[in-house]
């Protein structure tokens, strides 16, 4: 598969590490923003690296704008000096011995310019991101959240051609997490190139990006927007992230919608109903099943006869008190799915639910959504 | 608490004996001026050279990979244990007018180093310089790449960065591996008297001068032992000072 060229970054990245590989083909148009979402250790920031400059790939090819910046064909290697890529890093690296004006000068220093012209250059960008305020302190001076946004000042003030993003809210405590998120979004948007931003949280990828590209042990598992890849998660790592019940199995009968689970048991489920039609997919074809916790029911007893099409059985093994509402884990019985269940305080309290306890679950088939496994 | 006796109880000895009242009058001799001068000078010549070459050198002991690197690192240290009397015979073997590379340098350049002005400062750089390398690079080190990785990112090539970035951070190290270079070289005595001889003027630093003037008048070589006993307690307060410093900052 090769990449069309386009006027942002078009990537085909390998890299071969002992115990270690990175296979990603990655595009990020101008002034979108990609969320590269991903386990630790899942190789996201290699990637960055790679597109920075700081690694070569060992196969592949790494174009923006048309301009080849790495190419394991022809030997061809632009170094980070000259790529102009903005990299703000997960520890910010600020230079310690610097104020933060000469840090956010320093870009227009190493390109030659003098102090003065360069300071006001600087003093500018600071303005532009209202932290005049902080100019004459140093990096040890300041708090987590001032220092994020002083390591966005320096990459912005250098006007990169691209924006690398890594875990740029991590490091922060919730509270300032919130306010700097809004921030870094109207920046992003506000910046002509292409960026990337590096995340392990799910939240900060479906707020800031325009398109999602999940990485797992340095592979892309699933790529697609924000929406898209909330609804149908393509892998358990990402259904736990999105907060999904999440059952690989395979297409039984596609007339009535059941899918026969691979670690046991059925659920009737229907289409997605946007692009594709899996129930129109032939029998045999391996599926996805997604179920949202709040769309399951719990009973103490065999429910009567109704209309959830989906009614099995399981044991209690957790209990767990999410902020306006319980999440109770369900281990399902051998060859029954388990599962989690959203319900309220209030029904906890009337159904005496508690660890080991024996339990009925239900959920309509209409709230049980299957599609074809993208990576079976 | 013996040992404590064992090292200071001499310098108490030195101070007991000094002719407090004569020693304005004894420092200001033409000799012992003469020595004085000549020990600066050679010492912070010896500094600058040992700057100006050791620490591109400690750079690339503490950031290259090649594998012969250890080694090289083992033999630019061998000075620091080297008697210094050794150092003496092998830079008059190597430097000297019939010696492996002096010969060239007499017969092309006619530049003669032994029993000279410029081989004190030979002699007390190949002694001193590696107490600057062994500083500066662990200093280096030690030093985050992060930052140089950043620097790098925002355009700096490897020389910018290295002015920018890595010398103002390893800064405190760089002033502390320079005072150590500059009193080891003050000090200097096996190795001067062997490559450049003990020419009043010329060759003869205070401590060959002391060594001289313990046997014509005891009173000289006192108060130039004096001197270099200030001098020595100078740099162990500049030195105590920045590392609590740097000790404070990091």
């Amino acid at each position: 598969m090769t990449s069309i060229p386009t006027t942002g970054l078009s990537a085909r990245i390998i890299l071969q590490r002992e115990g270690f590989r990175l296979e990603a083909e990655v595009t990020v148009e101008p002034g979108e923003v990609l969320a590269v979402l991903g386990p630790n250790g899942a190789g996201k920031t290699t990637l960055l690296r790679i597109l920075a400059g700081l690694l070569a790939v060992t196969e592949g090819r790494v174009s923006v704008s048309e301009q080849i910046w790495d190419d394991a064909e022809t030997g061809r290697f632009v170094p980070a000096t000259e790529r102009s890529v903005g990299l703000v890093f997960q520890d910010y690296r600020l230079f310690p011995h610097l104020s933060v004006l000469d840090n956010v000068a320093f870009a227009a220093r190493a390109r030659g310019a003098r102090r003065g012209p360069a300071r006001r250059e600087a003093a500018l960008e600071l303005h532009r991101l209202e932290l005049t305020d902080l100019a004459g302190r140093r990096p040890g001076q300041l708090s987590g959240g001032q220092a994020q946004r002083v390591a966005l000042a320096r990459a912005l003030a250098m006007r990169p051609r691209m924006l690398l993003l890594d875990e740029p809210l991590a490091a922060l405590d919730a509270r300032t997490r919130l306010e700097l998120r809004t921030d870094l979004r109207r920046q992003l948007t506000a910046f002509a190139g292409p960026s990337i931003v590096v995340t392990h949280d799910p939240l900060e990828a479906l707020v800031l990006a325009d398109r999602i590209l999940v990485l797992e042990d340095g592979r892309i598992v699933q790529e697609g927007a924000p929406a898209e890849v909330a609804r149908r998660p393509a892998t358990e790592y990402v259904a736990r992230l999105m907060g999904l019940n999440l059952y690989p199995g395979v297409l039984a009968d596609p007339a009535t919608g059941r899918v026969e689970l691979d670690d046991g048991g059925t659920l009737f489920a229907i289409g997605s109903g946007t692009d594709e039609a899996p129930m129109t997919a032939t029998p045999g074809t391996s599926m996805l099943v997604v179920l949202a916790p709040a769309a399951i029911a719990l009973h103490l007893a065999r429910p009567g006869p109704g209309s959830p099409r989906n009614v099995w059985t399981g044991t209690v093994s957790g209990v767990e008190l999410l902020t306006d509402r319980v999440r109770v884990a369900v281990a399902g019985r051998p060859g029954q799915p388990g599962a989690l269940v959203d319900v309220t305080p209030a029904a906890v309290a009337e159904l005496g639910l508690g660890a080991g306890q024996q339990i009925w679950l239900s959920a309509k088939a209409t709230e049980v959504i299957a599609y074809p496994n993208p990576s079976p | 608490m013996i040992a404590v006796l064992f090292l200071l109880v001499p310098l108490i000895g030195l101070l007991a004996r000094a002719p407090w009242r004569g020693l304005p009058q004894l420092l200001a001799e033409p000799e012992i001026r003469e020595a004085l001068r000549l020990s600066l000078l050679c010492a912070t010549l010896a500094t600058g050279i040992s700057l100006l070459v050791g620490v591109p050198l400690a750079w690339v002991l503490a950031r290259s990979t090649l594998p012969g690197i250890s080694l090289l690192r083992a033999l630019v240290t061998l000075p620091l244990v080297l008697p210094p009397v050794v150092g003496g015979v092998a830079l008059l073997l190597t430097l000297g007018r019939t010696g492996l590379i002096g010969q060239y340098l007499d017969a092309w350049f006619g530049i003669t180093l032994p029993f000279t002005t410029a081989g004190v400062v030979v002699a007390e750089t190949f002694v001193a310089m590696p107490f600057l390398v062994v500083t500066v690079e662990g200093a280096l080190r030690s030093s985050n790449r992060g930052l140089e990785e950043a620097a790098a990112t925002l355009g700096s090539g490897p020389f910018a960065t290295f002015r920018r970035v890595t010398l103002p951070l390893i800064g405190p190290s760089l002033l502390a591996g320079s005072v150590l270079c500059w009193a080891r070289a003050l000090g200097e005595f096996g190795a001067t008297i062997t490559f450049a001889g003990n020419f009043p003027g010329r060759t003869q630093t205070m401590p060959l001068a002391v060594y001289l003037a313990l046997e014509r008048d005891l009173d000289a070589a006192i108060a130039l032992s004096l001197v270099l006993l200030l001098v020595s307690i100078a740099v162990l307060a500049l030195l105590r000072e920045r590392w609590l410093g740097t000790g404070a900052r990091l």
